[in-house]
């Protein structure tokens, strides 16, 4: 018999809410191998029945020892993120499997400038690049698409991120007064005006509804971005 | 429908491959698109995972999951260069 990846149990530390329907699980892991900033994790739920379910969820933090960082989107008739947000308390533990993934994945030694474009909570993934940048030089900039100012996540780590990362908030039902841009999705005007320019030959990583990805990635495609360097991540039919 | 990416293939295939293959250049049998598996569009997970070229929507590769085997179906793959690092 080969030997698989091993499920390990992680415990519950701590949440934070982000919004009234999302939170960040705190998670104690022992023996954490660490990861990549763009890797996820599968989190496994087994019933007293036996019956086991699993669903992928996008690491948020950056690699911290037996820390890890998940951001649960609760999904109503969802059969795992109605769990994990509003049933899990502290001290509880759940399986996971990870971590997995090596495509969406930033390098923090990798220099071409770096364009995040996240939809709803695709901005998850992403947050795990800014806070692995650290004090790196390479330039980042975030484009981060999201219904209405009450769907913000991460508002006050956002709003303090440091010199070299530029986020621009794409409001697309209903943007704040200072907004400076009419709600709306994801145009190509805001690729010019928030994003770098193909000619710099930027590192592009899409993350968000498939949908949102792939019509970001048609425009940027459009604009003469290669589509080579333009790296996506799709939430499917089954996030809940 | 909707459906997801082949990233999402990354821990299913871990029980199977002890490098991560998402990373893997896969080349389409029907169309002969070139790209890494992640890229390809994955439908499922019930009662499988089948996963289609972004191009022309061919079946690339499917993986079944049972309580005692995994079933990897790679039918629609000409080929897969996985880089190992040194």
């Amino acid at each position: 018999m080969i030997k698989r990846l091993a499920w390990r149990v992680a415990t519950l530390e701590s949440a934070r809410q982000e919004t009234p329907t999302a939170k960040t699980l705190v998670l104690d892991v022992p023996g954490w191998p660490g990861h990549l900033p763009g890797q996820h994790v599968d989190v496994r739920l087994t019933a007293p029945d036996g019956y086991s379910t699993q669903r992928s969820y996008s690491i948020a933090n950056a690699s911290a020892g037996d820390r890890l960082e998940l951001t649960v989107q609760t999904v109503d008739d969802g059969e795992v993120s109605p769990y994990l947000t509003d049933v899990l308390e502290p001290g509880d533990q759940i399986e996971l499997r990870g971590p997995v993934g090596g495509w969406f994945v930033w390098r923090p030694h990798s220099s071409p400038p770096v364009l995040l474009i996240g939809g709803g909570s695709g901005i998850v993934p992403l947050m795990a690049m800014v806070r692995s940048r650290g004090k790196a030089d390479t330039p980042f900039r975030l484009l981060y698409s999201l219904r209405d100012p009450g769907q913000l996540f991460y508002a006050d780590e956002l709003e303090k991120v440091k010199a070299g990362v530029e986020v621009a908030y794409l409001y697309t039902r209903i943007a704040p007064p200072d907004a400076g841009r009419a709600a709306g999705r994801l145009q190509t005007a805001d690729l010019i005006a928030y994003g770098w320019p193909p000619e710099t030959g930027p590192d592009v990583f899409v993350c968000g509804p498939t949908g949102f990805v792939e019509s970001a990635a048609d425009l940027l495609t459009a604009l003469g971005h290669d589509p080579a360097k333009i790296r996506t991540e799709r939430f499917g039919p089954t996030g809940g | 429908m909707d459906y997801q990416d082949g990233n999402a293939l990354a821990g299913p295939l871990s029980e199977i491959f002890s490098l991560d293959v998402t990373v893997a250049q896969g080349k389409c049998a029907a169309c002969g698109l070139r790209g890494p598996l992640a890229q390809l569009h994955v439908y499922g997970p019930d009662p499988g995972l089948v996963a289609r070229c972004p191009s022309c929507e061919e079946v690339v590769l499917t993986l079944v999951r049972g309580p005692n085997d995994a079933w990897l179906d790679l039918r629609g793959s000409v080929s897969l260069r996985i880089p190992i690092a040194e």
